[in-house]
């Protein structure tokens, strides 16, 4: 079916010698021109694409409230707005970490991403551990690795008390290769 | 009487013949769907590729509606989901459509492979038609995948974390990839546009382009012939062969090769409406809100057998089931038509392709039907509101009562069921007095261990013993305890005659 797809087309005439210097130049300079407009146009789209990755967003410090909204000696859930939230992010903005303020002024602040997969981990109070859904991965109140697949215990945020308030350092999703 | 004395068919004879002139339809038709086709081709396993193409139109047509109203906005996604199934005039109807579409197109997108596989149709001349085929099945898989996420309800959310998660595993630039699958930091509203546009512009257009290609190299290089066994492929004479017998013994694909593709693939639409219409739209589930901690994130079907597999599989080897793995996969899948380039054609004379196609249908089947009811994840639930027989509980002592709602308090029963009701990521509790004695039982509470953590901080000693004495009583009738053979006092016990004591009732 394709033997005869040469005939409707009408047949190429060698070209002369003579032209082939000019329209070698013109094929050269066409080329040329075309890379340099083609780079104008491709740079600015990747570096569109790659934007997120060059504009810098480290986890940066907020409040979590008062030290007092935390009873001594138990673990809560803290939700907190997304330090780097857009308008459109709806109620994905409202993130959530595990406070345990262990006594006075102790705490230590854990990510809910699991750390085999990233499941929402869930503090069970009664036998003091987090369990996972996903997989099974439990872990201690302290936030070591008490059973399952996880490689490690809970992401841990660092945190600070300044002027009565609890401060942690957070914003970006804690990852294995991004433990915060 | 001639067109000439009716002067409206005359001139649409006129128009028909001035649009052939101009655009070569007849030669245009010739060359697309009324290509020769080997008569031995038209067979009923030749007609999945057709079904395939037919729930990708289905998705594309019933996708751009969808869109009509669908807004891509983490803020909006679920509000205009539930508009869709609830407000919109027959909005449930399309997404259920499009959910059983897509659903379809992947399974018949696995038999038209299994088919052209055991078949062996990837054979030389026919390596592109292969590899662009599968192309095609990672994009669908890809489109599949981005389309669960426009869901964006919890169980996507979660989903494209774990996503995050695997991607973070990546040596080096983890963090990166992480980065640029979310659009920042977080998981937000950059992360859902990214999904759309990759699932409604990018994904499409490349399927689009892939398919011209496959439709393509099928018209170049011909429909395989029902092989025979015995019949080798060489290199040398095969074209010719081809050649011939199309040119004898072939036919037109339109008409008469074309019939049972139309029955398969009316079939095939009822079954999607019928889906559609009597099982409905997948979700959206609970709203993509961070704060609600229930979700255990589980895929569409496409992909429940990679979940079951991560929880399956021994700690440690996700790199092996999500770098490796895939790797060999496509070097064994792209590779095929040219390490199996000649010979045989009829599955008979393959023992060993008929091999990997059982075992793959076993092996994604049985993961599938594991990640359906997903034993390892814990009930977290189970421990309030999952009630206990009466006969675990019936002629209990007051210690052993106590420990039975120890057991129950302590959350035991998320991952432990008893009588089969409860978790099952731990042994199932009904008979574990049969299995371990009362030492060992303390130390399995006490230091956990083989996936149970360690209760030695929780619980005090006299939870402990009031645990375990319960445990022990968790026997069937006229059942002992178990024995440990290490620990003569109590083989001597045994033997002097005492047992059994407790006649209790269980399991
Ligand atoms: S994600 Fe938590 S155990 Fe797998």
């Amino acid at each position: 079916m394709a033997t005869n797809e040469s005939e409707s087309h009408p047949p190429v005439h060698p070209e002369k010698k003579s032209y082939s210097t000019r329209r070698d130049f013109l094929l050269q300079v066409g080329a040329v021109l075309n890379a340099i407009a083609g780079f104008m146009i491709g740079l600015p789209l990747v570096g569109f694409i790659l934007s997120s990755l060059i504009k810098s967003t480290p986890p940066v410090w907020f409040s979590l409230g008062p030290v007092s909204n935390f009873q001594e000696g138990a673990m809560r859930m803290a939700v907190y707005e997304n330090p780097y939230r857009r308008e459109a992010d709806g109620q994905t903005a409202r993130l959530t970490c595990w406070v345990h303020r262990i006594s006075g002024d102790q705490f230590k602040v854990f990510a809910a991403n699991c750390t085999h997969l990233g499941c929402p981990v869930r503090w069970f109070e009664e036998s003091q551990l987090f369990l996972c859904p996903c997989h099974g991965g439990a872990f201690y109140a302290d936030g070591e690795h008490a059973a399952g697949p996880p490689p490690r215990g809970l992401y841990v945020y660092e945190h600070k008390i300044v002027n009565g308030e609890l401060q942690v350092k957070a914003g970006v999703l804690p990852t294995l290769a991004f433990p915060v | 009487m001639s067109a000439k004395d009716r002067p409206i068919v005359s001139s649409l004879v006129n128009v028909a013949m001035w649009l052939e002139r101009r655009l070569h339809l007849v030669k245009v038709w010739k060359a697309t769907a009324g290509h020769p086709i080997p008569k031995s081709s038209a067979s009923w396993f030749y007609v999945f590729g057709s079904m395939t193409l037919l729930c990708f139109t289905i998705q594309v047509l019933t996708g751009i509606l969808l869109a009509l109203v669908y807004i891509p906005s983490a803020n909006e996604a679920y509000r205009s989901l539930e508009y869709l199934n609830y407000q919109q005039e027959l909005g449930w109807f399309l997404r259920g459509v499009h959910y059983w579409g897509s659903n379809c197109m992947v399974v018949v997108m696995f038999f038209h492979m299994t088919q052209v596989f055991l078949w062996g149709a990837y054979k030389h001349p026919r390596e592109l038609t292969w590899i662009s085929g599968a192309v095609l099945l990672v994009l669908t898989l890809a489109l599949s995948f981005t389309g669960q996420v426009m869901r964006f309800d919890s169980d996507a959310y979660w989903g494209i974390g774990i996503g995050a998660a695997i991607s973070g595993r990546i040596p080096i630039i983890g963090a990166q990839v992480v980065n640029l699958l979310l659009g920042g930091p977080i998981i937000g509203s950059d992360t859902l546009s990214r999904f759309f546009a990759l699932h409604v512009f990018v994904l499409p257009g490349a399927v689009i382009a892939l398919v011209s290609l496959h439709l393509r190299l099928v018209l170049l290089k011909g429909i395989n012939e029902y092989p025979e066994p015995g019949v080798q492929v060489h290199k040398q004479t095969y074209w010719r062969d081809y050649e011939e017998t199309v040119h004898k013994d072939g036919m037109p694909f339109v008409p008469d090769g074309i019939g049972k593709d139309l029955v398969a693939n009316g079939l095939l639409l009822i079954v999607i409406v019928a889906l559609a219409v009597f099982v409905g739209p997948k979700g959206p589930e609970i709203p993509a809100d961070p704060a609600q901690v229930i979700s255990e994130a589980k895929p569409d079907y496409p992909f429940l057998w990679l979940l079951s597999a991560a929880a399956l599989l021994p700690n440690g080897s996700e790199i092996i089931l999500f770098f490796v793995f895939p790797l060999i996969a496509a070097i064994l899948l792209f590779g095929l038509p040219f390490y199996s380039n000649v010979g045989e054609k009829h599955y008979s004379r393959r023992p060993i392709s008929v091999l990997v196609v059982i075992l793959t249908y076993l092996t994604i089947g049985l993961l599938t039907y594991a990640g359906i009811t997903g034993p390892w994840s814990p009930r977290m639930e189970a421990w309030s509101g999952t009630p206990t027989k009466p006969e675990f509980i019936a002629g209990r002592s007051p210690v052993e009562l106590q420990g039975a709602l120890l057991l129950q308090g302590k959350q035991c029963r998320n991952c432990h069921a008893i009588g089969g009701e409860g978790g099952h990521r731990g042994p199932d509790l009904s008979a574990v007095g049969t299995r371990m004695d009362q030492p060992e039982l303390v130390r399995q509470v006490i230091q956990g261990g083989g996936n149970m953590p360690a209760y030695g901080n929780t619980l005090s000693p006299q939870e402990v013993s009031a645990l375990v004495s319960y445990l022990v009583s968790l026997r069937p009738q006229n059942t002992i305890p178990a024995l440990n053979p290490t620990n003569p006092e109590k083989t001597e016990r045994v033997s002097s005659g005492e047992l059994p004591k407790q006649a209790k009732v269980g399991g």
